[in-house]
């Protein structure tokens, strides 16, 4: 009854090219984002912030940005692990040597230097093309893993290889480090995701997302009628990386708070953030969000009831999640390739000519 | 003649080897490549699956012990029989080929005229599935692989080359088998294809498939066949790898290198495949050798994947690849 633009009449062009043309739809997403500044801050605690609201909002901007780069301009990318490694150690190097800077200013910096490595990797992507492309950007993943391990420098020469996050605060709330509070790193990685999240759809709507897409369906043809190749892919390339830079910094400074390189950042982190963007749905935001939070809860969800419930051991759950994503993988290209985005999508239809299908 | 010299022959030789396995784990993804336009991502973890049921039949183990164990509360890992090698290859090759039958009708049946990366992406899933499916099977520990092949260094080389520079060169034994199983395996495969009546339908699909449908070829059956037959390249390299290096998860990462190699030769040429994999081979080597040291080592981890890249960046088919030409 209420989701419909029948009798909601736009009297200016901007009303009517807006996100979200529909009321209902507007105000859903206000009542949303009301809920996740007002609300969840109040209730959260460090279990499900560490298990369930941090790391979803922390591979949903990684989602984004491997989104922006596959789903919108059509490179696959397996390299994402080695750019979110250039992002946590970036920051980790910022942070430690501009103490008195604030550290979210830092974490943009980070996405900054990501994107200019992804700009490096990214210029390959003008000859080579498909699969090829695929494979070639597992380069940059095993090269920027291997950099971290082997240059001290990047470490700061600490015993164990291993970085860790100093206590910073912003306001005077602890950040990062071991005495932050849960609400304190919910809030940080929110803001984040709102702007990086409000920045991507608008930019996938404008020009530049135009271009992108042209050269996703064929960049042959995308090249005749004007679009240069060299500047779309390569914007993609570094806007991508940007905020896959910003999601490993975030990852590392204040989800984990201490990471080893080929752990946290290795070529699995470029295939679960894949599986996020082909579950959640190719081309769309909303499915970068949908497929973060799909993968967030699964092993939570198969560990609360394989180990919880049944009494299996670990390794046997994680075995059997493997199997269970990997067969999702295969259902969702073949039964829906554009993902969960798309059922949403289909369901959003329905609702709109309901009660009258026709 | 100088040590240096001397040892950066060693080192060329040893990589040759090395590019000869590499080589072993292209030729599956060749194959598939050729007869259906998929690039099999899952042909690495495959060969670790192949190698991990080979293990457990010739050990006797329980298939999904684990599983069995935890839903009814039982202890059993063991029949408490081990089989002859022979008799375990054979089963492990029926397993195969009973899992292209699967692969076919429960995957490649629903993607015939989708984009091929939209494939590519579902063999990485098919990838995953197999590798959970390998350890819920089997079990994730490492395990060593003894099927009868001769390791450890090789005398007559050794001796050999002291005779002629006065210093031995090491080479393992088993890379001398791989080199030959290597090359028997490309020679059967090419006469497989060249002389034989499903060899020539395989390369009538691989040429054109709605061509080869309307003469009366059933194209899923050649992808049976043609993933059996990489099933069965799958278990050769599992084979020589699991001996090389146990049993274990990390086969799968190595066999991830076997793509440099196909990005060198060419993803749809079996010679590529092997002169790909001797480059790469002994590329990595040599670059360990001279430049590594320099630089902090274990430059194997990613001197492939670069070298395949800048390659790339003059010749974007590869080595021996056909000529890519793109319409609009």
């Amino acid at each position: 009854m209420l989701y419909r633009e029948a009798g909601d009449f736009k009297t200016t062009y901007a009303a009517d090219g807006q996100t979200f043309p529909i009321a209902f739809d507007r105000w859903r997403y206000y009542g949303v984002l009301a809920v996740a500044f007002g609300v969840v801050p109040f209730l959260i605690n460090d279990y499900w912030a560490n298990a369930v609201f941090v790391p979803f909002l922390i591979y949903a901007i990684a989602a984004i940005g491997l989104n922006i780069l596959t789903g919108y301009c059509g490179q696959v990318s397996l390299g994402t692990g080695g750019f979110m490694a250039v992002g946590a150690y970036a920051c980790y190097k910022l942070m430690t040597a501009f103490p008195e800077v604030s550290i979210l200013v830092h974490i943009v910096l980070a996405g900054g230097i990501t994107a200019g490595v992804g700009l490096l990797f990214g210029i390959p992507s003008l000859r080579i093309k498909g699969f090829y492309l695929a494979v070639a950007t597992l380069a940059a993943q095993f090269f920027l893993v291997w950099l971290f391990n082997k240059v001290p420098w990047f470490y700061n020469y600490s015993a164990s290889g291993q970085i860790s996050a100093p206590e910073r605060t912003f306001l005077g709330v602890a950040v990062t480090g071991a005495a932050t509070p849960a609400w304190a790193k919910y809030l940080v990685c929110l803001v984040f995701v709102v702007a990086l999240a409000w920045v991507a759809r608008n930019l996938t709507r404008g020009a530049l997302g135009r271009q992108w897409m042209a050269i996703r369906d064929m960049d042959i043809a995308a090249e005749i009628i004007g679009v240069n190749p060299l500047r779309a892919k390569l914007a993609a390339f570094a806007i991508s990386s940007f905020y896959v830079g910003i999601a490993g910094a975030l990852l590392f400074a204040v989800y984990l708070g201490a990471v080893e390189v080929g752990e946290a950042f290795g070529i699995n982190k470029a295939f679960l953030v894949l599986f996020m963007i082909i579950i959640g749905g190719l081309g769309s935001i909303f499915g970068s969000f949908a497929g973060a939070a799909f993968l967030v809860l699964l092993p939570v969800l198969l560990k609360n009831v394989l180990v919880g419930g049944l009494g299996w051991s670990t390794s046997l759950a994680a075995h059997i999640e493997l199997m269970i994503v990997g067969a999702l993988i295969v259902l969702f290209l073949i039964v829906e390739p554009h993902g969960l985005a798309q059922l949403w999508r289909l369901a959003k239809e329905k609702l709109r000519l309901w009660p009258f299908p026709h | 003649m100088s040590d240096q010299l001397l040892f950066a022959m060693e080192v060329t030789l040893n990589g040759l080897m090395a590019g000869v396995m590499y080589a072993l784990v292209a030729l599956g993804f060749v194959l598939i490549f050729k007869a259906s336009g998929i690039f099999n991502f899952a042909q690495g973890v495959m060969a670790l699956f192949a190698a991990l049921t080979l293990v457990g039949f010739q050990t006797g183990q329980v298939p999904f012990a684990h599983l069995i164990n935890a839903v009814f509360g039982t202890r059993i890992h063991h029949f408490g029989w081990s089989v002859p090698t022979l008799a375990a290859i054979v089963a492990t090759m029926a397993v195969m080929v009973l899992m292209a039958l699967l692969v076919e009708r429960l995957v490649l049946k629903h993607f015939v005229n989708q984009a091929p990366i939209i494939l590519f992406m579902a063999t990485i899933g098919l990838a995953y599935f197999l590798e959970g499916l390998g350890d819920v099977m089997w079990g994730a520990d490492i395990k060593r692989l003894d099927v009868g092949l001769p390791q450890g260094i090789s005398e007559t080389i050794d001796g050999t080359t002291f005779g002629w520079f006065g210093y031995g060169f090491f080479i393992d034994r088993l890379d001398i088998v791989a080199a030959l199983v290597a090359a028997a395996l490309v020679v059967s495969l090419t006469l497989f294809s060249q002389y034989t009546r499903q060899g020539r339908a395989l390369r009538a699909v691989a040429d054109d498939h709605q061509a080869a449908l309307s003469v009366g070829i059933s194209l899923r059956a050649i992808w049976v066949l043609v993933w059996s037959i990489a099933g069965f390249v799958a278990l050769v390299a599992g084979m020589m790898w699991g001996t090389k290096l146990g049993v274990q998860f990390s086969l799968s990462l190595i066999a991830l290198k076997a793509l440099p190699v196909l990005m060198l030769g060419g993803f749809t040429s079996i010679p590529g495949a092997i002169v790909g994999g001797l480059i790469v081979g002994v590329g990595e080597k040599l670059f360990e050798f001279a430049v590594g040291p320099m630089i902090g080592g274990a430059t194997e981890n990613w001197f492939a994947y670069m070298l395949a890249l800048v390659f790339l960046l003059f010749r974007p088919q590869g080595l021996f690849g056909e000529r890519i030409i793109e319409r609009v």
